[in-house]
């Protein structure tokens, strides 16, 4: 895994998902900060497909900050995994 | 024949709009990675766009994408969409065949085993685009259309644009007959003004006139009044169905022309009869059989 720098993508706009990523402390494993319109209904799913699309990329410790406002699940994916590749941790390669 | 009396344009970046493209009723959608993609937000778009041809039901519309010029990020776009599951690229830009034979290899390279072969439609926006038109059409089998985009186009020309569409009339009908003669389909630019109803039905009607098979949308508002224009009309599902008739009951008696309402029916006059009923068919508006 390639060192990872602050990242952000997503927009603040109906049906989109801002996804902020940056280091986490050694050891501290995938900490998300979940901010939603429907986090009530649907907070854990948001966190399940965040913490889902991390795993996968074979990264341990990171934070995320997402602001919600209503994004599918498809929207999520691909909001975490552009922070993540502009974060530097995953090559562009390996998304497709 | 694929039906594209309609194509809207989607931006590739946004999800709310992204997720509703199959409720419009469009014959296909067009996720643009393009022109509506600020070339800082080109990498999310093609993730984005990449995750909604995988998920979202887009019903019965032909799922389409727009990709980046070939000097740009045509690469990446076709590489990151093609395993997707999409029915077509329209590929901008495109000057000569070999940016098609280019484009498809690049498809090619990207398709996944099993996968349906993605067809690509050439836009033809540039003055060298619509003077190699013919050459485009032929350049390879996955060419499916030749659509034309009227603003780059006549930007470079140093032509204003009219609602009338003086300045575009020629690179129309080149664009319409090199299609023609390639077995393809052509597709007119799209009308720009969305609050102009009566200056929409005009420019389709003038499109549908010259033999385009279908228009570029920008707003979904702008579908219905296209589909009206272009979906054949009951007096010309009749006049089809009668010529078919007269023409079967010509064979049937060892003539190989017919005769209706005084006029020879021969085979220009049958084929474009099969093309109208072909098309009613398609929209469910020659039920109960065609005789």
């Amino acid at each position: 895994m390639n060192e990872l720098k602050p990242a952000q993508a997503g927009t603040l706009e109906s049906n989109d998902i801002m996804i902020t990523v940056a280091p986490g402390a050694q050891g501290s494993g995938i900490s998300i900060e979940l901010e939603s319109i429907v986090f009530a209904q649907y907070g854990q799913a948001i966190r399940k497909t965040i913490t889902a699309v991390i795993a996968e990329q074979d990264i341990t410790d990171i934070y995320i900050k997402a602001v919600d406002r209503g994004a599918l699940d498809c929207t999520i994916r691909a909001r975490t995994l552009a922070a993540l590749t502009r974060a530097g941790v995953v090559p562009a390669k390996e998304l497709i | 024949m694929d039906l594209r009396r309609t194509m809207l344009f989607m931006p590739g970046n946004n999800p709310g709009m992204l997720q509703n493209g199959g409720v419009f009723g469009a014959d296909a959608i067009i996720l643009d990675l393009e022109d509506a993609v600020a070339p800082q937000e080109k990498d999310a778009a093609r993730l984005l766009v990449a995750e909604a041809l995988r998920t979202i039901d887009y019903r019965a519309s032909e799922k389409v994408v727009r990709i980046n010029p070939l000097d740009t990020f045509a690469r990446q776009d076709i590489k990151a969409i093609v395993p997707c599951g999409l029915d077509a690229i329209i590929v901008p830009k495109v000057e000569s065949p070999e940016d098609i034979r280019q484009a498809a290899r690049l498809v090619a390279a990207a398709e996944t085993p099993g996968q349906a072969p993605v067809k690509l439609i050439a836009l033809l926006e540039t003055p060298c685009g619509i003077a190699e038109a013919y050459p485009i059409a032929r350049a390879d089998k996955r060419v499916a259309g030749l659509a034309f985009g009227a603003e780059d186009y006549t930007a470079a020309l140093g032509a204003k644009r009219t609602k009338e569409g003086t300045e575009i009339f020629s690179a129309r009908t080149i664009v319409v007959n090199s299609a023609a003669a390639a077995g393809i389909q052509s597709i007119d630019t799209p009308f720009t003004d969305v609050n102009d109803r009566d200056g929409l039905l005009a420019d389709t009607a003038l499109a549908k006139q010259l033999g385009f098979k279908g228009k570029l949308a920008i707003n979904p508002r702008q579908i219905d009044d296209i589909h009206r224009v272009f979906d054949p009309t009951a007096q010309e599902i009749d006049w089809a169905r009668r010529v078919i008739k007269a023409i079967r009951k010509a064979e049937a008696e060892g003539a190989g022309v017919a005769s209706l309402d005084g006029k020879m029916v021969d085979a220009p006059i049958v084929a474009r009869a099969e093309r109208t009923l072909h098309l009613a068919r398609l929209l469910g508006l020659a039920e109960g059989g065609l005789l």
